[in-house]
């Protein structure tokens, strides 16, 4: 059966409905998007003409100069550096944890399996919450520390599943063969199973990079007070933060400053593009491995 | 669900089963042993150690004594929780953001999904679809600063766009006002995750048997009919899994969003339970009683957890466990 003959077939109701849901998923669309044109379009735009307001999506008097009025700060700098820092390591880290223990739970004769994986399972959920957990970094002196950025995150229950449950799809033989031939267990992983596993990695690769990049309570809590730990994300509240409200604990002369050149405003949403731009340039690329990913890792079964 | 794992079928072991006892088949697993126990130790250390710290709920917390010498309060900490005020404002303020999230953050992405699903041209389906995961890759900073933008009242969006429909006569302050408080949380985060959420909706969708579809159309079912009486029972077990886990988190709201988003003006509306632990905890230096407030939260989401669980295993034979 064509599709042309279904559609010739179909009433004109069916036709209705069909323009309505494609009228829906564009409005949709459009209200995921603007808010990001719109804010790109203050960040481009000459900070004394935002102020007159009815910017929408393109520049009315294009300038580069927000973006070089938030270059000038030294913080952004350290921060894009502590932030990508962060984010490789922390998601390397992350990759090897969840590879090497999915490993171990793939394999039918490991003794430790069924113990492990409850293990895991548990720690999804139950948490003993942000108090209890504070105190413990304190107590093991990761406070004003990088190490408490990459660390504690290291084992994730959800990216272990995830990774487990794509190398049970691996047929068994070929780990089977490999033994014969004298490769030990870490070697099988290594140079057998986890070149086939790229497309798990790439998925959970990506959730670690943007957990990591995205991250800034941590720093709020833990770092507030070392300049030189501080991380993007945590700037980027800083300067949310310092015009609308609350908790005085905000270090913000620096940004004052800058924002006195331009308006508060229009650095904003410079700030806003220029922390969400490393990572909306990533995600489309990987969009094939997460999809996968997420699936296997929920629906499995 | 692979959340609990483990029913393989029958095991079948790299090396022959049974020779020697178990310390033999434990050398065999030597390098097993050593990829896996290091990262379980590391997890004991990050998320079984704090549970530990729950001692520091029924204690006087002195953080220049061990647990062992601090004096024991019972559940005097508790005691003051359950009578403070505050707590039951912060109670009803995350059972409201939460409950709302749940049902918005449940239906929409089906609805979405459901749309999606229907489309035929590819094109449009992979563009409608790769924008709609966009905002999921932000972090709520960035979403907090566009959301305070959208609402602002010089130029925001949401005020233009209300003006001119002429739905509003003048700006409204929408971040200063507690009522509104709750609904903004709801849609940013419907903004930010719908289409993320819908992914997994959508692999469920397309894992239905297209004969179920044939046949409906012989039966001259209309589309809405066929969403109604195939797509979506076809994603039942996916639903009332995800539904359970929900349940599970309805305590555990998080409070990012609440933190970014809140401001003085509207505190009575934004504090939720962990803002509030936060507040004692670090800001007055009362762990213990904070300790309580977070113990309090875990303790409720896992009662929750298996509440909703045994209640969906009992009625639709689902379960996540």
């Amino acid at each position: 059966m064509n599709a042309r003959a279904i559609r010739r077939g179909v009433p004109g109701s069916e036709r209705i409905v069909d323009a309505l849901i494609y009228a829906v998923l564009i409005v949709t669309s459009i209200v995921t998007l603007y808010p990001f044109l719109n804010v790109l379009a203050i960040s481009l735009n000459d900070s004394t003409d935002s102020v007159r307001g009815g910017i929408t999506i393109f520049p009315r008097q294009f300038t580069l100069e927000n973006y070089k009025a938030i270059f000038t700060y030294d913080t952004l700098a350290t921060g894009f550096k502590i932030s990508l820092l962060r984010t490789l390591v922390g998601s390397l880290l992350g990759l090897i944890s969840a590879s090497m223990i999915a490993y171990t739970l793939a394999r039918r004769d490991f003794q430790g399996r069924k113990f492990v994986s409850t293990y895991l399972a548990i720690t999804m959920y139950v948490t003993a919450g942000l108090i209890p957990f504070y105190i413990l970094i304190k107590d093991l002196n990761m406070m004003n520390t990088f190490a408490v950025y990459v660390l504690p995150g290291i084992v994730s229950a959800f990216n272990v599943f995830v990774v487990r449950s794509f190398m049970d799809g691996i047929p068994y033989e070929v780990q089977e063969s490999a033994k014969i031939d004298g490769a030990n267990d870490f070697t099988i992983y290594w140079r057998i199973i986890l070149p086939m596993t790229k497309p798990a990695l790439a998925t959970i690769g990506l959730f670690l990079a943007v957990g990591q990049w995205n991250a800034w309570f941590d720093t709020y809590l833990y770092n507030g007070s070392s300049e030189h730990l501080t991380t993007l994300q945590y700037e980027l509240v800083k300067v949310l933060q310092s015009t609308t409200n609350n908790s005085g604990d905000y270090r913000t002369q620096n940004m004052t400053q800058v924002m006195s050149t331009v308006s508060p405003d229009s650095v904003k949403m410079a700030i806003t593009i220029f922390v969400s731009v490393p990572i909306l340039l990533v995600y489309p690329f990987l969009q094939r491995y997460f999809v996968k990913g997420l699936t296997l890792g929920s629906v499995k079964g | 669900m692979k959340a609990m794992p483990d029913h393989q079928p029958a095991a079948q072991p790299l090396a022959a089963p049974g020779k020697g006892g178990a310390l033999r088949r434990a050398f065999r697993n030597r390098y097993l042993y050593l990829m896996s126990l290091p990262f379980v130790a590391w997890a004991f250390v990050f998320t079984y150690l704090p549970l530990w710290g729950w001692l520091m709920a029924f204690q006087k917390y002195n953080p220049k004594l061990a647990v062992w010498e601090r004096d024991w309060v019972g559940f005097d900490n508790f005691r003051m929780l359950f009578q403070d005020e505050t707590f039951y404002l912060v109670m009803r303020n995350t059972l409201a953001m939460s409950v709302m999230s749940l049902i918005a953050g449940f239906t929409i992405p089906i609805v979405f999904a459901l749309l999606l699903n229907e489309v035929k041209n590819m094109a449009f389906k992979k563009t409608a679809q790769t924008i709609s995961y966009l905002p999921h890759f932000v972090s709520w900073a960035v979403v907090a600063g566009i959301v305070s933008k959208m609402l602002s009242t010089d130029n925001g969006a949401v005020n233009d766009f209300l003006m001119w429909t002429g739905l509003l006569n003048e700006p409204v302050q929408w971040l200063a006002k507690g009522e509104y408080f709750w609904g903004i949380v709801t849609l940013s985060d419907v903004w930010k995750e719908t289409g993320w959420n819908a992914i997994i909706y959508l692999a469920a969708m397309a894992g239905v048997a297209p004969e179920l579809y044939e046949a409906a159309k012989v039966d001259g079912a209309s589309r809405l009919r066929q969403m109604w009486h195939i797509t979506l029972p076809g994603i039942r077990p996916t639903i009332i899994i995800l539904m359970i886990l929900s349940i599970g988190n309805l305590i555990n709201i998080g409070f990012e969003k609440q933190f970014l988003l809140g401001n003085n003006l509207v505190v009575d509306y934004s504090k939720v339970l962990d803002l509030y632990a936060l507040e004692y905890g670090i800001k007055i230096n009362r762990i213990s009683f904070a300790t309580a407030i977070n113990m309090f939260n875990s303790v409720v989401a896992v009662l929750l957890l298996f509440t909703a669980n045994g209640l969906f295993k009992r009625f639709t034979k689902e379960s996540v466990f």
